[in-house]
C-alpha cells in the first residue's frame, strides 16, 4: 500500500501573543489557545491532495507528546487523514529523538513519503525533516511550495534564498512544507464526527526502542529587548527631513 | 579547546557574507580554533576569500563534481565526515544552512542549535523561539559535539585581512545517487542583495499589484536600497518569494527599513528587529507596526512614496 506518513505538532495557535512566565521558566500555556503547527496543516493538506490524486492510498498522521495532543490528531482525521498514531510520552522530545520515532514508523509502515512541517513554530528549530532523513538514509526536498510524484521520484521545488530551487528525488523521501505549497481546507462537522471512528493507535517510546534523550537544556527563557514606539511625522517632506538628519538618504 | 568547522556558503564563485557572519560567531567561543570547509566542484577561488577572513586559522578544500551545487544530501556525509575531531560545526541560519546542518547532526547524532544570537560559553548560547518572543538560554554538556546554525543578522561580518592556509581535504565516503538537482532560477537584480543590504524598502499587502511594486523599487533604485515584502504580498503573487521577510522568510539587520503598507504581524516583526531604523508609512494610525517603528507617518503610501523619491531625486 502506497502510504504518506505526516508529523503533527501541538503548539500554541500563532495569533496567540506569546507571554514569558516571570519566573524565566518557559512561556505562558495555560488556558492558551493550542492549534495544529501551522506548516504541518500544510504538510497534511499536500498528502491528502496526492490521495486525491490517486498517488496515495492511505494517509498516516502521527504525533508526539502528551495526551492533550490527540485533540490535534483528530483534527488531522477530520480533516481526512485515515488513521492516527499517537507516541505518548510527557518527557521533552528533542528534533533528534522526534525523528527517530518518525524513522521506525515510516520502516513500519514502509511509507512512499513523510511530509513534515518546515518548522515548529514555538521551538523554530527546522530541523526534525532533515534529521530523520539523515537516519532513514533517504533524499529530503526541504521547504517545498511545489511537489510532483511521478515514477518512483518527485519533483519538488524549493523556496530557497536565491529563488526557486528544483531537486528530483527518489521515493521514498522526506519533504517539508513552506507556506505557499498549499491552502489547508477547512475541517467540516460531519468530518468531526466522522474522524471519531477512525483508529488511532496508542504507542510509547519504549514500544518502538527510543529513548527520550535530551541533550540541550533550556536554562532560561527572556523576554526579547523591546523597541519602543518612536517619532510621528506628518508628511513626506517631514518624513525626507528625519531620513536626512540620521544620514539615512 | 574549542575547535569549530564552519561549512562556507557561496555560490561557486563568490563566498556568501553569511560565512564571515560565522566566523564572529566562532571567535565568540574563547580559545576557539577556527577552520572553513568549502565544498565545490573547483574551489580554489572561494577557499582564497575565506582565507582572507580574520580570525580564521585553516581553510579546507573539498573538490568534488558533485559539490557543484548545494546539495544537502551529498554535502552532509562529507562534511559529518571531516567533522571528527571538531568540537562543533557550524552553517549559517540561511536557507542553504537550514537544510544541511540538520543532516549533518542527524548523521552525526549531535544535537543541534538553530539561529544562535549570542555565544555565552562553548556550551552555553541563547537563541530565539516562538517567533523571537522568547530568548532561551541553552546549553550541552561539556564534551558534548555540537551543531549550529548562525543567526547571520546577529553578528557582523568577520573583517578581512587574514592569511590562513588552505589545504586539500581528503574526505572518503559515498555519496548518494537518490537526489538530483534540477535547476535553479534565481531573480537577478542590479539592486543590493535583501540580506546584507544596507537599506530596505519594502511593501505589503497594500500594494495591491505586482506592477505597483514598481514605485518601491524605483524608490529603492533612488536609495540603493534592496526591495522586500511581506508574506501576504508574496502569496498574492505581488512579489517573488525571495522577497519575504518575517519568521519564515529573511531576518535582515540593515541600517534603514522603510515599509509601506504593512500592518505590522508579529511574524513580521522577527525578520526586522535588528535593523538600526525602522520606519513606517502606514494608512491606519492604529497599524502595530507604529508600536516599534523609529519613524511613523500616517498616509497613504500611493502618495508619499512617489513624493518621497522625488524629495530623494531633488536633494542630490
Ligand atoms: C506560520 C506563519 C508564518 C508567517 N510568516 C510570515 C513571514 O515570514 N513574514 C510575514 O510578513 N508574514 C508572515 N506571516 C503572515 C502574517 O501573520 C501576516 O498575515 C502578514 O505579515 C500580513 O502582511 P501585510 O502586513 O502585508 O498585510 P495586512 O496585515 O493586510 O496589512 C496591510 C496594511 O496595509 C495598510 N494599508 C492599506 N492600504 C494602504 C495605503 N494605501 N497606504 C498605506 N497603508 C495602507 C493597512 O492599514 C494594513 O495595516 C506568517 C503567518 C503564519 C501563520
Amino acid at each position: 500500500m502506497k502510504r504518506i506518513l505526516v508529523a503533527i505538532k501541538r503548539v500554541v495557535d500563532y495569533n496567540v501573543r506569546i507571554r514569558v512566565k516571570p519566573d524565566g521558566t518557559g512561556v505562558v500555556t495555560d488556558g492558551v489557545k493550542m492549534s495544529i503547527n501551522p506548516f504541518d496543516e500544510i504538510a497534511l493538506e499536500e498528502a491528502l491532495r496526492l490521495k486525491e490524486k490517486g498517488l496515495a492510498e492511505e494517509v498516516i498522521v502521527v504525533t508526539i507528546g502528551p495526551s492533550d495532543c490527540q485533540q490535534q490528531l483528530r483534527t488531522g482525521l477530520a480533516m481526512g487523514a485515515d488513521r492516527a498514531i499517537h507516541v505518548q510520552t510527557d518527557a521533552i522530545i528533542e528534533p533528534l529523538v522526534a525523528a527517530r520515532v518518525l524513522h521506525k514508523l515510516a520502516e513500519k509502515e514502509q511509507v512512499m513519503l513523510a511530509i513534515l512541517g518546515k518548522q515548529a513554530i514555538d521551538d523554530d528549530a527546522s530541523q526534525t525533516g532533515q534529521i530523520l532523513a539523515a537516519l532513514w538514509g533517504r533524499p529530503q526536498a526541504t521547504f517545498a511550495s511545489r511537489v510532483e510524484i511521478e515514477g518512483g521520484t518527485a519533483t519538488v521545488t524549493r523556496e530557497v534564498d536565491a529563488g526557486l530551487e528544483t531537486l528530483n528525488v527518489d521515493l521514498p523521501a522526506v519533504i517539508t512544507t513552506d507556506l505557499r505549497l498549499n491552502e489547508p481546507r477547512y475541517v467540516k462537522l460531519p468530518d468531526i464526527m466522522k474522524a471519531k471512528k477512525k483508529p488511532l493507535d496508542i504507542l510509547d517510546l519504549a514500544s518502538l526502542g527510543v529513548e527520550a534523550l535530551q541533550q540541550v537544556q533550556m536554562v532560561k527563557f527572556e523576554p526579547p529587548a523591546q523597541r519602543s514606539r518612536g517619532v510621528m511625522v506628518k508628511d513626506a517632506q517631514e518624513l525626507f527631513a528625519a531620513l536626512q538628519k540620521k544620514g539615512l538618504v | 579547546m574549542s575547535k569549530i568547522l564552519i561549512i562556507a556558503e557561496h555560490d561557486g564563485s563568490r563566498l556568501n557574507q553569511a560565512t564571515a557572519k560565522c566566523v564572529t560567531c566562532a571567535a565568540a567561543v574563547a580559545g576557539a580554533e577556527i577552520t572553513v570547509a568549502v565544498f565545490a566542484a573547483d574551489s580554489a577561488a572561494v577557499a582564497a576569500q575565506a582565507a582572507q577572513l580574520a580570525g580564521v586559522a585553516r581553510v579546507l578544500r573539498v573538490d568534488h563534481p558533485a559539490n557543484a551545487q548545494p546539495v544537502a544530501a551529498t554535502l552532509a556525509p562529507q562534511l559529518a565526515a571531516l567533522a571528527n575531531g571538531y568540537t562543533h560545526v557550524f552553517g549559517p541560519s540561511t536557507t542553504f544552512g537550514k537544510d544541511l546542518m540538520p543532516r549533518v547532526a542527524g548523521l552525526l547524532g549531535a544535537p543541534q542549535l538553530s539561529d544562535i544570537m549570542a555565544v555565552e560559553s562553548a556550551t552555553r548560547f541563547r537563541r530565539p523561539m516562538y517567533a523571537g518572543n522568547a530568548i532561551v538560554t541553552v546549553e550541552v554538556a561539556a564534551g558534548t559535539q555540537l551543531v549550529a546554525t548562525v543567526r547571520t543578522a546577529s553578528f557582523e561580518a568577520a573583517g578581512s585581512g587574514g592569511n590562513a592556509p588552505v589545504e586539500a581535504a581528503a574526505v572518503q565516503v559515498e555519496l548518494p545517487t537518490h537526489t538530483r538537482f534540477v535547476s535553479v532560477s534565481a531573480a537577478r537584480s542590479d539592486r543590493p542583495d535583501l540580506q546584507t543590504a544596507a537599506r530596505v524598502v519594502s511593501g505589503g499587502r497594500a500594494l495591491g499589484s505586482a506592477e505597483n511594486f514598481q514605485i518601491l523599487y524605483s524608490l529603492a533604485d533612488r536609495m540603493a536600497a534592496a526591495v522586500g515584502a511581506s508574506r501576504a504580498a508574496v502569496d498574492a503573487g505581488y512579489a517573488a518569494n525571495d522577497m519575504q521577510v518575517g519568521q519564515t522568510g529573511k531576518i535582515i539587520s540593515p541600517e534603514l527599513y522603510l515599509c509601506f503598507g504593512i500592518s505590522g504581524a508579529i511574524q513580521h516583526l522577527t525578520g526586522i528587529k535588528d535593523a538600526r531604523t525602522i520606519v513606517a508609512v502606514n494608512k491606519d494610525s492604529e497599524a502595530p507596526i507604529f508600536e516599534i517603528a523609529d519613524i511613523g507617518l500616517v498616509g497613504d503610501l500611493f502618495q508619499i512614496a512617489p513624493e518621497l523619491e522625488r524629495l530623494i531625486a531633488a536633494a542630490k
